[in-house]
């Protein structure tokens, strides 16, 4: 089963609470965005996902069954 | 083995340890005792997007919807009295008893208020849904100006959500700089340049005095303030109340070892909890931040399931981290900065308002306060976990442009 990480970008604030806890995938650049650099990352990440998941304070970040 | 765990306090921390015990493997009986009327919601956007919009999906925690799945008994609007550690039994303010052999506390903490102001006809304090709901009416049915007491962060908050809709505010901050305790004397000013930038009537070094009827606040100074609605944010103090006399130690916040544990089988996580943070010189610390109360409830649900098999070196040792939002800007601090002996700018200008402010003691950063910064102060996080020399980290952070 794959899975893919969704960003809502009108609720993320780009506190970067999800790059301290994943930088592999989520990385908020000198502009102040947040960027998501592999939006299928490896299963091995999926815990990982799951914690930024529980983290943002926005609840942004979503994990969608593919 | 543990059978039965009591969790007292149904917000934050208490979900967390909550929800770590069933994924933990815990399958006994699970009850979770919370005073207020709600199950689990989420705080902080009660001085930020709750206020403004008086949306309450701004308040839902991620996961309580799936609460009842989780075979814990609710016993929500109920409050905790006592505790009879000898007898493994919390008693509740409906005379009903709960008997344990596992305890969190996650009671939070409440909300001062002052003598000088009682809550009611128009003065509001700010830690409840309920509190929320109630200033946002009044907001609504009284137009006029704003008097905010308090200038700490939930104060700030709170001036600038209103000065965002439009409404006069005064702020009264009876420090001569706000903050300074948290971030010095220096940054307490930055944040005071930036309510008055927002057209904030900004009082420092002033006090209230009482209330002249309706509306008048006078303070110190000899002036009044006509304030349509007023709010106090002075403050928190543990909810340990009903723990007097238990035979736990209580000073202020329910005292734990490194580890979260303030007796046999009873831990404590979340604004209730002190204990001493490794990483922080041993320092005795309690710490109001949501993150914390996340980190601590579900370490010390593993803690309190391991018993005397846990392995004593495995202490919580977190960087507190938190956030603020006011106006356009996101203030962020990582670490503590007592004690602090140097402090340095990074990543932009004090003029800006967009900086990391670097705090180092005894040769090791420990702290770091930014406004705009998130990824530095993410970065920063991570050096102050690891010990990260002063020299190196001011190395480190002159690529921050
Ligand atoms: C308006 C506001 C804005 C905030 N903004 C931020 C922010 O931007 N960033 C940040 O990091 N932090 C913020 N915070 C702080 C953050 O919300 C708290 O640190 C967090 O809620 C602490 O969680 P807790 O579970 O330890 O305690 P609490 O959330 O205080 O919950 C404790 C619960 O226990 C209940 N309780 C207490 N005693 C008993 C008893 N005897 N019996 C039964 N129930 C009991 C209480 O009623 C309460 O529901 C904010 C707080 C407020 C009020
Ligand atoms: S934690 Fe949430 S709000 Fe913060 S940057 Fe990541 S997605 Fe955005």
């Amino acid at each position: 089963m794959g899975w893919r990480v969704v960003v809502d970008m009108d609720l993320c604030e780009s506190n970067a609470v999800c790059m301290a806890v994943l930088p592999e995938v989520f990385e908020v650049r000198d502009d102040d965005l947040l960027y998501v650099l592999d939006e299928t990352p490896p299963d091995s990440m999926r815990a990982k996902a799951e914690e930024a998941v529980a983290r943002c304070p926005k609840q942004a970040i979503a994990i969608v069954e593919a | 083995m543990l059978r039965r765990i009591a969790v007292v306090g149904a917000s934050l921390a208490g979900w967390h340890a909550a929800t770590t015990l069933r994924r933990e493997g815990f399958d006994g009986e699970l009850t979770v005792i919370g005073a207020e009327a709600e199950p689990p919601y989420d705080r902080p956007p009660l001085s930020k997007a709750f206020l403004a919009t008086g949306d309450e999906s701004k308040v839902v925690l991620a996961g309580v919807a799936d609460r009842e799945t989780l075979g814990i008994t609710w016993r929500l609007g109920r409050r905790a009295t006592a505790l009879r550690l000898a007898d493994r039994t919390v008693d509740l303010d409906d005379g009903s008893e709960v008997a344990f052999d596992g305890l969190v506390l996650a009671g939070g903490a409440d909300v001062r208020t002052l003598p000088s102001l009682p809550v009611g006809d128009g003065v509001h304090a700010l830690r409840t849904l309920a509190d929320a709901r109630a200033l946002r009416a009044d907001l609504d049915r009284r137009p006029g100006p704003v008097l905010v007491v308090g200038a700490g962060f939930i104060g700030a908050e709170v001036a600038a959500t209103c000065r965002q809709s439009g409404r006069d505010v005064v702020l009264v901050e009876a420090a001569a700089v706000p903050l300074e305790r948290a971030v010095g004397a220096e940054i307490g000013a930055v944040c005071a340049a930036l309510h008055r930038e927002h057209g904030v009537d900004l009082r420092l070094g002033t006090a209230v005095v009482g209330r002249d009827g309706p509306g008048a606040v006078t303070l110190d100074d000899g002036t009044t303030v006509d304030a349509a609605v007023v709010v106090v944010g002075v403050g928190v103090s543990p909810a340990t109340g009903w723990l007097e006399g238990s035979g736990l130690a209580i000073a202020d916040g329910v005292v734990c070892d490194g580890t979260g544990l303030a007796a046999p089988g009873v831990v404590a996580a979340g604004d209730i909890a002190r204990w001493p943070n490794a990483l922080f010189f041993g320092d005795s610390m309690r710490v109001e931040h949501w993150d914390n109360a996340i980190d601590m409830g579900a370490f010390v649900a593993r803690r309190l399931l391991a018993g005397e098999d846990w392995d004593p070196a495995e202490v919580f040792a977190p960087v507190p981290w938190f956030w603020s939002d006011q106006y356009d800007r996101k203030l962020q601090m990582a670490g503590r900065a007592t004690g602090a002996d140097q402090m340095h700018i990074a990543g932009g200008t004090l003029e800006e308002r967009r900086f990391v402010a670097m705090y180092g003691r005894a040769g090791r950063l420990v702290a770091a306060f930014g406004m705009n910064r998130p990824r530095h102060i993410v970065q920063s996080r991570g050096l102050i976990a690891r010990g990260c020399p002063w020299d190196e980290a001011r190395e480190l952070a002159a690529t921050w442009i």
